[in-house]
């Protein structure tokens, strides 16, 4: 695929990328330690499509993600510091330690929140462009949810509103093809997502979502369809993620996931075929590679320290937040 | 005419007296009205979203008109999807609009308990007070003649275990309207508890905009015998009843909590302190209840205070039937709350 854009971009997106992994990898190392308590939900071998969907959003665009949505609070620039607090449970976490993982909120760049209710966050970001609209201003909503949520009447429901209103909503189904250990097609009669869309008035597309030049392409139409009015879009993206659903356990072979799949995904890393081709155009060196890697891990090991030794919440501060002032 | 409505303009207009003196007369419905259209008027944020809300009978009247003023864009018709149209109210609540969405029947609410119970009453402190969701859902109970197990269902009291959730159950005309626009300020989720049995009611109800505070109750009928609590509709019939408990030689305190949560807990123990004998009525079926909580709460703070056991006057735990005859043994009424007053003082 040829995509004119700037190196800038591209290497953004690579880094996004590449932070998502890295950040992703040491809580998965330092889960063990059961400092982290709070369920996780990986997002490794997925990161193309939050790094190729948020680099077209600005500051002030909504977003919505689900129980497994550190890789979309990375990509929009969430807070990593208040994030990686949040997981520890910390005060200073961008929950104040009240939500944890799934959970994550950083309203400065846009991010009002997820839902660990499969399908829960849909209506939400429908409603923040029913916020736009009704506001006149141009702000997007993308609301990300795996293929589950589409088993959800949420997704029905919200879809219909959507298209009748016109929205700028962007529905991202980030599809995995499990729902904990069932599969797809043990839920849904067919594997095309996309074409409920279509069938509630909207563009939807079925595309790679390992490939981030795609989701890219795809997302800033998408994008550009909302700013300038024209309504919702769906764009389903074919992915997988690499760990199992939740904590930092391995589900491939044993009944669960089949090898074969998993080692077909995993030959199709969005990283590595992204950062082969900006290497082919010169874009990316192995010295850039390394210089972008460590600069991250100086980063992870700043938060992860910081956030190890920041306080918790105390016991008398029990009931806050439950009403708002 | 929708059955409702008929059996609505059947009753009498029952006046209750005593929220504000002036001369200006307005039904539960015109006042509801007047909410809806000055808030309407006063703050852009505030939009009016739910199924009909926008057709010419206008939720009963309540709505009507609203749209031709304010435009399609502020009062809409949506969808019958009565769940992700609460997560949309909350959404665009994220976003900085004072959204009020309608069910015009209470049993259409169970069908948004993810969105309103999962997501707009935790998400304030899911995320550490870092998103406010000021969203009004305005719910109608519709008792009508006949309108069966699913279309008059009073379900207040299985809400009363929702974190984050807001009640409010006015009662008279004067708190529909300061009520309304007291939840239309809050930064919260408020759920608005109407009774079409009330859409008649008359009271004082001043021009201006006003708010009552959440979380206040207020003592309807001053008494020294018994306190009764009555919850939305039946303070009518409790007032009826005190009226006729006056008669008979009782003085009843009525109260009328106008917010079932936060609930006003000191009121109801003032009152118990000076009366001992305590009767809770309510809407809803009775295990479970709003008077129930209540009930629970006179028993944690007033119980050294109490000379008899607490009543409680609900509807029985059986779906509402349709038949006549069976709807007529289902609702509890002044008499009931009568005699189980005589109970309480003379027994």
């Amino acid at each position: 695929m040829s995509i004119v854009m700037d190196d800038s971009k591209l290497l953004e997106m690579y880094r996004t990328m590449q932070l998502i992994r890295l950040i992703e990898q040491r809580i998965n190392d330092e889960y063990k330690y059961d400092e982290i308590k709070t369920p996780i939900h990986l997002s490794i071998g997925q990161e193309a499509v939050a790094a190729g969907v948020c680099i077209h959003l600005r500051k002030d665009d909504y977003i919505f993600g689900t129980h497994r949505s550190h890789s979309q609070y990375i990509a929009k620039g969430g807070d990593i510091q208040k994030m990686i607090s949040e997981l520890y449970l910390r005060k200073t976490g961008c929950a104040s330690g009240r939500g944890g993982s799934m959970h994550l909120v950083d309203p400065e760049v846009g991010i009002f929140g997820s839902s660990a209710i499969v399908g829960g966050s849909i209506p939400l970001g429908t409603g923040t462009a029913l916020a736009s609209k009704l506001q006149k201003n141009d702000r997007v909503t993308v609301v990300f949810f795996g293929d589950g949520a589409a088993d959800e009447g949420t997704f029905h429901e919200s879809l219909n509103f959507a298209a009748l209103k016109k929205l700028p909503v962007v529905y991202v189904c980030e599809n995995n093809f499990y729902a904990i250990n069932s599969h797809q097609l043990s839920r849904q009669v067919g594997d095309n997502i996309y074409k409920w869309a279509q069938s509630y008035g909207m563009p939807g597309y079925q595309i790679d979502g390992n490939d981030v030049l795609e989701v890219f392409k795809y997302a800033e139409e998408a994008i550009s369809r909302c700013r300038n009015g024209e309504g919702p879009t769906m764009i389903e993206c074919l992915t997988y993620r690499w760990k199992g659903h939740i904590g930092t356990v391995d589900d491939v072979g044993e009944g669960y996931r089949p090898k074969e799949e998993y080692d077909y995904w995993v030959s199709r890393c969005p990283i590595k075929r992204f950062s082969e081709y900006l290497k082919n155009k010169g874009i990316l060196t192995d010295e850039l590679i390394k210089k972008i890697d460590q600069e991250i891990y100086d980063l992870i090991d700043e938060v992860f320290r910081v956030a190890q030794n920041s306080p918790k919440p105390s016991p008398d501060e029990l009931l806050d937040f439950v009403y708002a002032d | 005419m929708p059955w409702t409505t008929v059996q609505v303009e059947k009753l009498d207009s029952f006046f209750i007296s005593g929220d504000f003196t002036g001369d200006r007369v307005l039904t539960y419905r015109e006042a509801l009205h007047e909410a809806f259209d000055q808030s309407l008027a006063r703050d852009p944020r505030v939009f009016i979203m739910g199924e009909g809300v926008d057709d010419v009978a206008g939720v009963f009247g309540t709505t009507k008109g609203l749209k031709e003023k304010y435009g399609a864009d502020r009062v809409f018709d949506t969808p019958i999807a009565e769940n992700s149209l609460t997560g949309i109210a909350a959404g665009a609540a994220m976003a900085g609009l004072r959204p009020i969405l309608i069910h015009a029947r209470m049993d259409f609410l169970l069908l948004s308990f993810d969105q309103l119970v999962n997501h707009a009453s935790k998400w304030c402190y899911m995320f550490g007070g870092k998103v406010k969701i000021p969203l009004v859902v305005r719910t109608i109970s519709a008792r009508g003649w006949g309108s069966g197990a699913q279309h008059s269902q009073c379900i207040q009291g299985m809400l009363m275990n929702v974190p984050g959730l807001k009640i409010v159950a006015p009662a008279t005309p004067y708190d529909a309207k300061g009520l309304m626009i007291s939840a239309i300020i809050d930064s919260n989720p408020v759920l608005f508890v109407e009774h079409r049995w009330l859409h008649k009611t008359t009271g004082h109800v001043p021009e201006e905009l006003y708010s009552i505070p959440i979380g206040k109750g207020v003592i309807r009928r001053k008494g020294e015998d018994i306190t009764i609590v009555a919850i939305s509709y039946m303070l009518v019939e409790a007032l009826k009843a005190a009226e006729k408990l006056q008669e008979a030689g009782i003085s009843a305190e009525v109260i009328d909590p106008r917010t079932l949560k936060p609930l006003d807990e000191q009121i109801l123990v003032e009152s118990v302190a000076k009366t001992g004998r305590l009767l809770i009525t309510d809407t809803g079926c009775k295990t479970g209840s709003v008077a129930s909580e209540i009930a629970a709460v006179a028993a944690e703070k007033a119980f050294h205070l109490l000379k008899k056991p607490i009543k409680r006057v609900c509807c029985p735990d059986t779906p509402t039937p349709t038949s006549d005859v069976l709807e007529k043994a289902f609702y509890p009424n002044a008499d009931d709350i009568f005699n189980e007053a005589v109970k309480l003082v003379r027994e």
